[in-house]
């Protein structure tokens, strides 16, 4: 089965990401004000292994995407150690970041805007390879091209032809393609069927298993969509204002969520079927997700939470282990 | 002819074989292509279908939003019995456009002004289309925002767009639509731009809305979820028509449209695990040139020499409807006539 392997296996971490800050700088505020900084990120830690999914899940702002940067170091840490196959990469620089950059991908959200509406499909996906040296000219590639657009499902004739012919989701497997170029071992997939139909996004997300299975990629698949996330998920881990409240396998997280707010999350995901939907029981938090330029102290969940305690506002929960692999970080749960 | 001497078992609104074309520089587009439909009294009807199937138009239409190059080729809109169209039907539009009929956008930044303040915004609705005084006005949207769930409503009247959430915005939103008391609500995808949680609250206030004012909604989303929990009958679009309609529960159990089937079986969802998902291969046809015959032919598995004929919408039980040659009832869905099945 597709999704049971990875999960059990004992292979040391492909990724470990511990205790990592990201920090922000603001614009002032008012005239007299000094622009100032703010933790998107606090204290996020995560291991990713050799041909896993984990599944990155969190509403607007609380912090997907910064992690997926920092990770792939297109952004800088101000704490914390990111280790990628046993390596400290937290620091490194110049010709290591280089080399470092050819194992580890990005694929977006938006395959309108993240494809060049001026280059061929071609020179596209040939692009990493050119930037990286392997190649001089695209030409040399072009046997590798078509081999790359065969895997991601793309009609042979793509070669010459420019986005705009292309479909949303057809697009989207010319930007997996580019990502595929370079061979990497990782990639960070930022939302990549969140902008596609339905009937297209399953064709998205079959192709990128597909290709986990073939080519032993692991993913760091960032999405807000949790019906998305289980079908594609090994583990899953989810973000509250910039930090991680709760990390376990799929499964378990969908059937025995600890944390107040992953509880809160699931319920609000409307299922497609009357019947059930009609009887679910939403747990409905009034309140806002909090500023992270004045966060709450202690939990930040505390301001919406209905179990918060004192103890709550004063100290930030830690992630700990409840069961084997299902960490949660609350004081009351 | 008095509104009122109509029976009130008519429905509210009636959308009749309504076509919508665009001239753009890539051609004609038949953004509809024969669109009917109607919506009853205290009825939740849900709109779905992918991106370009002709949600949003088919909203614009009746709110009378349809602009360059845009044009309603044919068909009728019907309000209470009476046509939108005409030179009467015109100023009957204009009376009922924006009171009886109110409309809510995906977008509430876009379609609140940033200068002015909320309150000032909410009341110019009310002293435009209720001849308010400004202080009437002002006492009334206070009470519209408690209405939508915005607390500390009085402090709020004087704040702008800006110092809002999302979702806040999308209550103002709505405060303002309701503002007039319109007997039917459209929302083109009020929750879409929203974090899920917060999708609910929203959710949460339409469904109480509609309930306590006895309110009609057409719910458009892509969601199937959305439309699950909160309406009675679907519609499903496809390319620029309705390809099956029907309640709610009948629908999403027994789809008899190829596309409905495909589209509920590639929906992920939440409360099941499949190791893959199953998808419609191939894309929406170019609404250009769009296919002579039934629109789902490319895509269909069962599409055969009988369906280079266009389909019409037609009743395959007492209270669904399908556009298809061959509708059938998939083999996962639960059978008629068992009494209930354990899923
Ligand atoms: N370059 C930046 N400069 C300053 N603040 C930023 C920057 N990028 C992101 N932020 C802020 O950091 C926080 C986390 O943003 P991030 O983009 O990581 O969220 P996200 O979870 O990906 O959200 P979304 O679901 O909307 O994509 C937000 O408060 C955001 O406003
Ligand atoms: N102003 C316009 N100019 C040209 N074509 C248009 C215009 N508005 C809509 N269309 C076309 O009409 C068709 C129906 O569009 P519509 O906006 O109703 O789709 P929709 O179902 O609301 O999609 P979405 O889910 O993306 O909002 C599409 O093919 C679209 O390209
Ligand atoms: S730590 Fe306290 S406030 Fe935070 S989620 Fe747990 S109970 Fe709620
Ligand atoms: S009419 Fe034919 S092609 Fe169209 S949906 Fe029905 S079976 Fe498929
Ligand atoms: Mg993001
Ligand atoms: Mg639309």
């Amino acid at each position: 089965m597709l999704n049971a392997v990875p999960a059990a296996s004992p292979a040391p971490p492909l990724l470990s990401v511990q205790g990592l800050d990201v920090t922000y700088e603001t614009g002032a505020q008012g005239f007299w004000g000094r622009p100032r900084a703010f933790k998107a990120l606090e204290d996020i830690s995560f291991d990713l292994r050799p041909g896993e999914t984990l599944g990155l899940v969190g509403e607007s702002g609380s912090g997907k995407t910064t992690t997926g940067r920092a990770v792939l170091r297109r952004i800088k840490a101000s704490a914390g150690k990111i280790v990628f196959q046993g390596k400290d990469i937290t620091n490194v620089s110049g010709e290591q970041l280089r080399k470092l950059r050819r194992n580890m991908q990005l694929v977006f959200q938006d395959p309108y805007a993240s494809l060049n509406p001026r280059m061929r499909v071609i020179d596209i996906v040939a692009e990493p390879l050119l930037v990286h040296g392997l190649i001089r000219h695209v030409d040399e590639a072009r046997d590798r091209i078509t081999e790359l657009l065969r895997v991601v499902g793309l009609p042979a004739d793509a070669h010459d032809r420019f986005p705009h012919a292309f479909s949303g989701g057809q697009r989207q497997r010319i930007g997996i393609a580019r990502a595929l170029a370079l061979q990497p071992e990782f990639i960070v997939a930022d939302e990549p069927v969140s902008a596609l139909d339905v009937s297209v996004r399953a064709q998205v997300v079959n192709l990128m298993q597909d290709l986990q299975k073939e080519l032993g990629l692991s993913y760091l698949f960032i999405a807000h969509d949790l019906s998305v996330v289980r079908h594609i998920s090994h583990r899953v881990a989810i973000l509250y204002a910039g930090r991680m409240v709760e990390v376990a396998e799929r499964d378990e997280l969908y059937d025995h969520p600890i944390h107040p707010y992953t509880e809160a999350l699931l319920s609000a995901v409307p299922v497609p079927d009357p019947r059930t939907q009609r009887q679910r029981k939403r747990i409905v938090y009034g309140g806002e997700i909090p500023d992270l330029v004045n966060p709450p102290p202690g939990c930040r969940f505390s301001t919406r939470c209905p179990l918060a305690t004192a103890q709550c506002k004063q100290e930030a929960p830690k992630l700990t282990e409840r069961s084997p692999g299902h960490l949660v970080a609350c004081w009351n749960r | 002819m008095s509104v009122s001497a109509i029976s009130s078992s008519a429905p509210l609104l009636e959308v009749d074989n309504l076509k919508v074309e665009f001239d753009t520089r890539r051609g004609l587009v038949q953004g509809l292509r024969g669109v009917t439909l109607s919506i009853g009294r205290g009825e939740t009807l849900g709109v779905v279908g992918e991106s370009g199937s002709g949600k949003s138009v088919t909203a614009q239409a009746v709110m009378g939003l349809i602009d360059m190059p845009g044009r309603i080729a044919s068909g009728d809109i019907r309000w209470k019995g009476r046509s939108l169209f005409g030179r009467d039907g015109e100023r009957y539009a204009q009376d009922i456009r924006g009171k009886e009929v109110a409309m809510v956008f995906q977008d509430p930044m876009t379609s609140l002004n940033p200068v002015l303040k909320i309150g000032t915004q909410i009341g110019e609705v009310l002293e435009r289309h209720l001849g308010m005084t400004r202080a009437q006005a002002r006492n009334r949207a206070e009470e519209l925002l408690a209405a939508v769930g915005i607390s500390a409503p009085r402090r709020r009247l004087d704040q702008h767009p800006h110092e809002f959430s999302g979702g806040m915005r999308q209550r103002v939103m709505i405060a303002m639509a309701i503002a007039c008391e319109p007997q039917l609500l459209i929302a083109d995808e009020p929750t879409t731009a929203l974090d899920v949680t917060i999708q609910a609250q929203i959710l949460e206030l339409l469904a109480q809305l509609q309930e306590t004012l006895g309110l009609s909604v057409i719910l458009i989303t892509h969601d199937l979820g959305v439309v699950a929990g909160l309406c009675h009958r679907v519609a499903v679009m496809y390319a620029g028509q309705i390809i099956e309609t029907g309640l709610a529960e009948d629908v999403f159990e027994r789809p008899a449209h190829p596309y409905t089937q495909g589209l509920l079986r590639s929906t992920p969802r939440l409360d099941e695990v499949s190791d893959r998902l199953v998808s419609i291969e191939g894309t929406p046809p170019n609404l250009v040139v769009p296919p002579e015959g039934c629109s789902f032919q490319q895509r269909c598995p069962l599409s055969g020499e009988a369906c280079r004929k266009a389909p019409r919408l037609e009743h395959i039980r007492p209270d669904a409807e399908a556009a298809c040659w061959k509708p059938s009832v998939p083999a996962w869905a639960t059978p008629l006539m068992s009494p209930s099945m354990p899923s």
